[in-house]
């Protein structure tokens, strides 16, 4: 009973950092019908910019005396220096081959992808670089004999005020409603008077945001980054989003917490080097009988 | 009322001249006919106009401005917008929800703004709500405002995309075949919708094949057949016009097509 009580925080909180992922690729799929490869590598330079910050700031001792605002600043500076990595990476290899083949578009997203993380490799070096994570990861409680941590807390609760946040941008404002009428039909949109290209940029950088701030989540849970600690959670996530049903928000974050909470129960009671593998055969099993995902048939409902 | 000016104007699909050399002019407070056989080019001429297409030569001009330089969005800005043959309505929004689509070039209000919910953002937001209501009473819709646009029945589902175009507070509306599938009741009721937007200050350029609707609404008629402009002027002339009557009816050897849709 502990275990299982245990396993479902430990889901839970992986299933979060998935799910924040999964709605990057689920919002870009649904604009520009790509599977954005180099989503993963976005996610992985917020962790570095996460981990410079707060070695920077802990460097000089304002860490100690200001712990909150130095993560809040380790947040903001990833977020926004990942909104400008996806800008750039947009306009450099997306948007020239927007009336090329679907298939250009992804050779040049998983060139990206290879493109980021060798740069991150060339910049930051081979080596894990590790959090200072003395000053957030120390504190803990026991609910029915289970270990939680404050991390764990902080990392479901930043989650779900960045999910709402998302929600209440995509259905309330006038940018959100340009989203998705956007997502809709394109053509219809810029013949209303949207914007086309900016709503796609507005696309990727709320994308990319969503991705920095869970780089940084992970870098304080884990205690550590590395150049390409992109690519296996980048293509869970995917696999998340393609498991709720692509191009669905809701989809994605149900998707996202499934795979986690797979990927943690398969290590905790079946064999640890086989959760990779759980967690993909939850996806194939459930693309076998339901080819659009889980909440593939209401696709455009929620749709970003 | 701005005028807008096609001249010349040129485009080709492969070797396809799909429309070739045409010019004429909607001029202020007029609604104009656009007639002619399937695949003569008046979607088309459309689709140049809003800037889907740029043409391969000549010049469309709107209240001075070169439309054929500028992109969709910036063309609905200037004041011309368009609505579909087939419809094209965002299925999956509420009926207000896509009025309000309409209503994003009238608005400003980027992401902080909407974040921090400033006072500007929220007069917008509200003045928005009530241009699009006002439209929607318009239309008659008004009762129908939060219901599923894809719910809609196919008759209201026509007038939203009209609505939907009002929204963007044009000065020239294009409507491509909007008594597609009506019946006779529901023309006459368009018919009369029209008029009362070229009322509100909108000139109108009208594609249709329901000649009742085009004689009895426009005030001159220009006929397109395979890309070129065959016959202009006014109802009356358009319908004895020997060539216009050649294109609908064929040559006298080959007998009358199928597809005759003459007065």
């Amino acid at each position: 009973m502990e275990t299982l009580i245990q396993q479902l925080i430990n889901g839970v909180t992986l299933g979060s950092v998935y799910a924040l992922i999964a709605l990057g690729y689920t919002m870009v799929y649904g604009i520009i019908q790509l599977i954005n490869f180099a989503h993963g590598e976005i996610f992985a330079a917020g962790g570095y910019i996460g981990v410079i910050t707060l070695s920077l700031l802990n460097s000089r001792g304002v860490l100690e005396s200001h712990p909150v605002l130095g993560l809040a600043l380790a947040f903001l500076l990833a977020m926004a220096y990942c909104a400008f990595l996806a800008v750039a990476l947009e306009r450099v290899a997306y948007r020239p081959l927007r009336k090329a083949s679907r298939l250009a578009l992804l050779l040049s997203a998983l060139g990206m992808s290879i493109f980021f993380s060798n740069g991150m490799m060339l910049c930051q070096g081979v080596y894990d670089k590790a959090y200072p994570t003395q000053l957030y990861a120390t504190g803990q409680f026991t609910v029915g004999g289970a270990v939680v941590s404050y991390i764990q807390v902080y990392i479901v609760a930043g989650a779900v005020v960045l999910m709402v946040a998302l929600n209440l941008f995509v259905n309330r404002t006038r940018l959100g409603k340009a989203m998705r009428s956007t997502a809709q039909d394109r053509t219809m949109s810029a013949l209303l008077g949207i914007n086309a290209n900016r709503t796609i940029t507005i696309t990727f950088v709320i994308g990319a945001i969503l991705a920095a701030a869970a780089g940084v989540m992970v870098g304080l849970y884990y205690g550590s980054v590395r150049f390409d600690m992109g690519f296996v959670p980048g293509i869970k996530a995917f696999a998340a989003a393609v498991l709720g049903g692509i191009g669905n928000l809701t989809g994605a974050v149900l998707g996202g917490m499934i795979i986690g909470l797979v990927e943690v129960f398969a290590a905790g009671y079946l064999a640890s080097e086989y959760k990779d593998v759980f967690a993909f055969i939850i996806l194939i099993l459930v693309l076998y009988f339901r080819p659009t995902g889980i909440m593939g048939e209401q696709v455009d409902d929620t749709r970003v | 009322m701005p005028e807008l000016n096609l001249t010349d104007i040129g485009i080709r699909f492969g070797g396809l001249r799909a429309v070739d050399g045409l010019s004429f002019a909607l001029e202020p407070g007029e609604i104009l006919g656009l007639i002619g056989p399937n695949g003569a080019g008046k979607t088309t001429v459309f689709n140049l106009i809003t800037g889907v297409y740029r043409p391969h030569g000549g010049a469309i001009t709107y209240d001075g401005r070169a439309l054929h330089r500028l992109l969709p969005h910036q063309i609905v800005a200037a004041g011309v917008v368009r609505t579909f043959q087939n419809i094209r309505l965002f299925k999956a929004m509420t009926v207000l929800e896509n009025v309000l689509a309409g209503r994003h070039c009238r608005t400003r209000v980027g992401v902080v703004g909407a974040l921090l919910r400033t006072a500007a953002q929220r007069r917008e937001e509200r003045e928005s709500a009530e241009r699009a209501g006002e439209v929607l009473s318009f239309l008659g819709l008004y009762h129908k405002r939060d219901e599923i646009a894809g719910n809609l029945p196919y008759g209201l589902q026509r007038r939203l995309e009209i609505a939907r175009a009002l929204a963007t507070e044009p000065r020239t509306l294009l409507l491509d075949e909007p008594a597609a599938g009506m019946n006779p009741q529901e023309s006459r009721e368009l018919m009369d919708l029209i008029r009362s937007i070229l009322d509100r200050g909108i000139n109108v350029l009208l594609v249709e094949h329901d000649m009742k609707v085009v004689m009895g609404l426009c005030h001159r008629v220009v006929v397109l057949e395979s890309g070129r402009k065959i016959a202009e002027g006014e109802p009356a002339e358009i319908q004895r016009h020997p060539e216009v009557i050649r294109a609908y009816l064929g040559t006298g050897g080959r007998g009358a097509r199928t597809q005759v849709a003459g007065p």
